[in-house]
């Protein structure tokens, strides 16, 4: 047997070189790989978002435009689903057997640990009768979230809605998950960071069957959420309501402004629709419906269509002609039922001539702003040709806000157009055109766009006596309660104050005595001008421009009924009913309300049109 | 003999008596730790695992106590009767054992079971002792080689019959003391060579080991006297290694299909497919975020929240390797190592053939337990549930344990007493 005693070497041996490749194989996967330290933090943590509340929205007023409220999600861990009576879970859901399964599968191909949605939004209904049951229904559990609702069911353009972020978003900005919501129009989307809030994230450790152990660390790497701020909207909830209610059954659009703050009071675009049709579950039917509507309810006139500014640009002429010093409140020019220059065109209606400046504001001659207009551009004294005359008329156009952005905090607002020396130069050949060419922009026609927004700005502007505030819709965020910075600021138009006062003063004759007296208010100046913008797709647009009181102005409106077709027949009454609706809450004259909110205005337009 | 209290004690190996005793209390800690339960706190709460093992070291310590008392003749004495009374319980419990999943192995007595196949490794240690340590027994006869094989190969039969394959595989270990006694190398070889090439074949890709295979065999041959019979040999060793590697590839590759489950019904390993690779993949991800020092005692996740299946009995190493990382591990193994060259000095040093034999069987059960248990724990080694020697939960285990060893310590005591 001594012969063999040597083999107990081998026998050690092979019991070192097994510990050996052991110990080595711990050194490699405990020490060397890291792999398997993310594999456990994939099987143990989990992070939980914690949503904080979007802020609310209050109208100027104190009137709740916007909250939240409770929505419930059925969640499912298809792992911990276990002999549930399928056919009482359907009905109960709402669901048929095959669409169940359909879910099944998609859920667990997503994670059969993991929780995922299985129904979005349940109605109430649905929820009461789903609750009673839930303890039936293992691995199916309710988390509530939150939709936003709109109690007044006014202002859907402005307010705007929520919807899930797209991919483009997620892959852009590393705070959106997919799923999250976000705001996608109006103040939802102008205002998302400040309603938004900061999401939280709580980290919990799980065991196998994603039962809850513990925070992580104690909540070392735990941020908790921060609510969103609430808003102050500068609007007026009964105000954007009456407005709604007068623009019913017509197309067009109200902007109110306070001249004294920028600060919009309505903002209407008709045809409107109901913001809670855009919430929830039925948002994508709904939003489907509204997208096919011919009257383009989801067209937001009030910042996005441009009309021809029609009579109400006049008063810019007037300004201008006053500051270029060829236009004074005495100038007086002849009127023969039209521009005798060009051989009576434009034409213009009956009415004593020659009148003077406020006169020809206040009956609304055409002849005397053709004159007003070729003196400003044909004044060779101080302008060598038509080009450097015409590009200096632009610049104070462009002053008041027109043609340009003027960077309201609402999305989608466009520029408007005020055409460009370039423009002519492409359409009538370069020194193709003189002041004769363009004569119809004296009297607001030809190739410019303003939107009604704009026009309301240049009301302010004129209310103030040469400056405005940028147009905004928030006048309170959060806490501080004030609006951005940038609407602190006045921007001055290129017309000195003491030339605006022969225009008002023809403003407050229109009301007085003259094209726009169904706005005339007892006791309250009211400054205004009516407008008629030619259409060449149907009847003209009925457009209609006031400021009031003329001292120490509160509000300034443009109203534009589309097909209206004069000035004087809708949206005057409609301008002096949501002037006095606003400075006096009360109306004086309920006939002419009453005709306002049951008339009906057709649309004319001959094909669907792109006011762009 | 003189058998006082002071007696008991006389000559025991305290080396082996200590190493028992850490690992007894390193299994016990982290059993704990596996399976903590924060409303019960306490180690010794006996509703948890924890305070029932502490019920099994007392009574494996008051066992071990009854073995040094007992005359150190009587085990040599017993062996043919005790492996006779096994192997009648492993029919036995075919009939009238408790079924526990899927496998007939348990004899229920209320609360608490005995596992003959325990106690069968052992009884089967003692009897190869007491037959190869006949005087006119040699290893290199054929008939010797039969008679041992039965000896094993009885009870393997029988407890693959109760479908505990893991267990009966345990006795192929008994191959190290045959070797010891004088079985040709070339079995042990052949042995070494099938589980080195498993090994590798789980790590490296079959091309590559086999064009390797290739070149050694051509690296050999042009060395090699070129007779027709060495000729023969590498050729037939080197399309068995291939077969080998291409099977274990084969099985482990085809886990997840349907052969895979066969294969796995048919071991009785795992009713769920599944679950046998996805219970790798979790001791892995266990052990592996151990890091270097561990999560430090209690903080394992892996463990604690039953990522890792078993984790207080065939995966309580995971825990040692979450919560104390590679040094824990490391201390681990260097204990187990010990414990078994100690055991093969210890064997070496004794005059008696049976108590040699015994100890070498030892060492081959434990040696057996540790390299399975933890190279599955580790992917090294397929997974069978075997637990590990000392740590693992459950009175069956320790019992056995604990009996082994301690006859070995009796017998190893009674060595100087034979001499006088
Ligand atoms: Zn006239």
């Amino acid at each position: 047997m001594n012969a063999l005693s040597g083999r107990r070497y081998v026998i050690s041996a092979i019991f070192i070189v097994v510990g050996i490749i052991y110990l080595m194989r711990l050194f490699y996967i405990q020490v060397l790989n890291d792999s398997y330290k993310m594999s456990a933090n994939n099987n143990v943590l989990r992070y939980m978002t914690e949503y904080p509340a979007r802020g609310l929205v209050y109208d100027r007023e104190g009137v709740l435009l916007v909250y939240n409220e409770a929505a419930y999600d059925l969640m499912v861990t298809p792992r911990q689903v276990k002999q549930i009576d399928t056919i009482d879970f359907c009905e109960t859901v709402g669901i048929t057997k095959v669409q169940f399964i359909k879910k099944m599968k998609q859920v667990k191909a997503y994670s059969p640990y993991k929780e995922s949605i299985f129904e979005k939004q349940l109605s109430k209904e649905t929820y009461a009768a789903l609750q009673e049951k839930l303890y039936k229904f293992k691995g199916f559990f309710v988390q509530a979230r939150t939709l936003r609702k709109y109690p007044q069911e006014i202002a859907a353009h402005t307010l705007g809605y929520v919807g899930e972020v797209s991919e483009k978003i997620t892959k852009k900005n590393p705070y959106y998950k997919s799923g999250d919501y976000i705001g996608v129009s109006g103040i939802e989307k102008s205002y998302e960071e400040e309603l938004r809030g900061k999401k939280g994230l709580k980290i919990m450790m799980v065991d196998v069957f994603n039962r809850p152990k513990g925070r992580f660390k104690d909540g070392m790497y735990d941020t908790t959420a921060i609510s969103g701020q609430n808003l102050i909207s500068s609007l007026s909830a009964r105000l954007q309501k009456y407005g709604e209610q007068l623009l019913q059954n017509k197309s067009g659009a109200i902007v109110a402004i306070d001249p004294s703050t920028g600060e919009i009071l309505a903002c209407i675009s008709g045809p409107s629709y109901n913001p809670n049709l855009l919430v929830g579950r039925e948002r994508t039917k709904n939003y489907g419906k509204l997208f096919m509507d011919k009257s383009l309810p989801l067209f937001n006139r009030a910042l996005m269509a441009y009309y021809p500014p029609g009579s109400t640009f006049k008063l810019l002429n007037g300004l201008i002609g006053e500051q270029e010093q060829v236009t004074f409140r005495e100038t007086r020019y002849p009127c023969n039922r039209g521009y005798p220059v060009m051989g009576g065109k434009p034409k213009c209606h009956p009415h004593p001539s020659p009148m003077d400046l406020p006169g020809a504001v206040s009956t609304s001659c055409n002849s005397y702003f053709c004159y007003v207009f070729r003196s400003i551009i044909d004044n060779r004294k101080k302008y060598p040709n038509v080009v450097v005359g015409y590009n200096a008329w632009r610049d104070y156009v462009l002053s008041f806000g027109v043609g340009v952005k003027i960077h309201t905090d609402l999305p989608q607002e466009l520029p408007g157009n005020v055409p460009t020396q370039k423009y002519y130069d492409k359409y009538f050949g370069k020194n193709g055109w003189k002041s004769s060419t363009i004569v119809s922009l004296s009297i607001g026609q030809g190739e410019l766009g303003v939107t009604p927004l704009q026009m309301a700005n240049i009301i302010c502007s004129i209310a103030n006596k040469g400056y405005y505030y940028t147009p905004h819709i928030v006048k309170g965020i959060g806490d501080k309660k004030k609006p951005r910075d940038e609407y602190k600021i006045k921007h001055y138009t290129k017309v000195e104050p003491q030339y605006f006062e022969p225009i008002i003063d023809g403003m407050q004759g229109a009301v007085d005595h003259g094209t726009s007296t169904s706005a005339k208010l007892k006791d309250i100046i009211v400054c205004g001008k009516t407008g008629t913008a030619q259409n060449p797709h149907g009847k003209d647009h009925s457009v209609f421009v006031a400021f009031a009181p003329r001292d120490n102005p509160k509000i300034a409106v443009a109203v534009l009924v589309e097909n209206g077709g004069w000035g004087a027949t809708w949206a005057v009454p409609i301008g002096g009913l949501m002037i006095e609706k606003y400075l006096r809450d009360s109306i004086s004259k309920p006939d002419m309300e009453k005709r306002m909110l049951e008339g009906i205005v057709l649309s004319t337009e001959k094909k669907s049109k792109d006011d762009k | 003999m003189r058998k006082t209290e002071e007696g008991i004690f006389r000559n025991i190996d305290w080396v082996t008596v200590i190493m028992y005793l850490i690992l007894v209390a390193m299994g016990w800690i982290n059993i704990y730790a596996s399976v903590y339960n924060e409303e019960h706190q306490l180690i010794t709460d006996l509703t948890q695992k924890y305070g029932k093992q502490m019920i099994w070291i007392g009574t494996s310590l008051a066992l071990a106590l009854v073995i040094l008392i007992v005359d150190g003749n009587f085990y040599a004495a017993v062996a043919w009767p005790l492996w006779i009374f096994v192997l009648i319980s492993l029919v036995a419990v075919l009939f009238l054992g408790t079924e526990v999943s899927g496998s007939k192995s348990w004899f229920r007595f209320g609360e608490f079971g005995v596992q003959p196949a325990e106690f069968a490794k052992f009884a089967t240690a003692m009897v190869i002792a007491k037959y190869l340590s006949q005087l006119d027994i040699k290893m290199t006869d054929n008939r010797t080689k039969i008679i041992s094989a039965m000896l094993i190969g009885l009870p393997i039969l029988l407890i693959l019959l109760e479908n505990e394959t893991g267990v009966a595989l345990v006795f192929f270990a008994f191959i190290l003391v045959l070797y010891r006694e004088g079985l040709s190398g070339n079995f042990l070889l052949l042995g070494v060579i099938v589980v080195i090439l498993f090994i590798l074949s789980l790590l490296i890709d079959k091309i590559i080991l086999i064009v390797a295979l290739a070149v050694i065999s051509g690296v050999l041959f042009l060395f090699m006297r070129k007779t027709r019979q060495n000729i023969i040999l590498l050729s037939s060793l080197f399309i068995l290694s291939s077969v080998v590697i291409y099977s274990v590839d084969y099985a482990y590759n085809n886990l997840q299909s349907h052969q895979k489950k066969r294969i796995d019904v048919f071991l009785g390993k795992e009713s769920d497919i599944k679950k046998a690779g996805y219970n790798v993949n979790q001791s892995l991800i266990a052990i592996g975020s151990g890091g270097l020092t561990g999560k430090g005692f209690l903080n394992g996740t892996q463990t604690k929240y039953d990522f890792v299946p078993e984790q207080s009995t065939d995966f309580i190493f995971c825990t040692v390797g979450e919560e104390w990382g590679f040094v824990g591990t490391a201390v681990v193994v260097v204990m187990f190592l010990l414990l078994l060259l100690r055991i093969l000095f210890i064997a070496e040093r004794q005059r008696s053939p049976f108590s040699r034999i015994y100890a070498y069987g030892v060492a081959s059960i434990i040696f057996f337990h540790l390299m399975v248990n933890v190279g599955m724990t580790i992917g090294l080694a397929p997974v069978i549930g075997i637990p590990l020697p000392f740590f693992s939960y459950g009175g069956s285990s320790l019992w056995s344990f604990t009996i082994l060893l301690f006859i070995l310590i009796k017998l190893d005591a009674y060595r100087l007493e034979i001499l006088r």
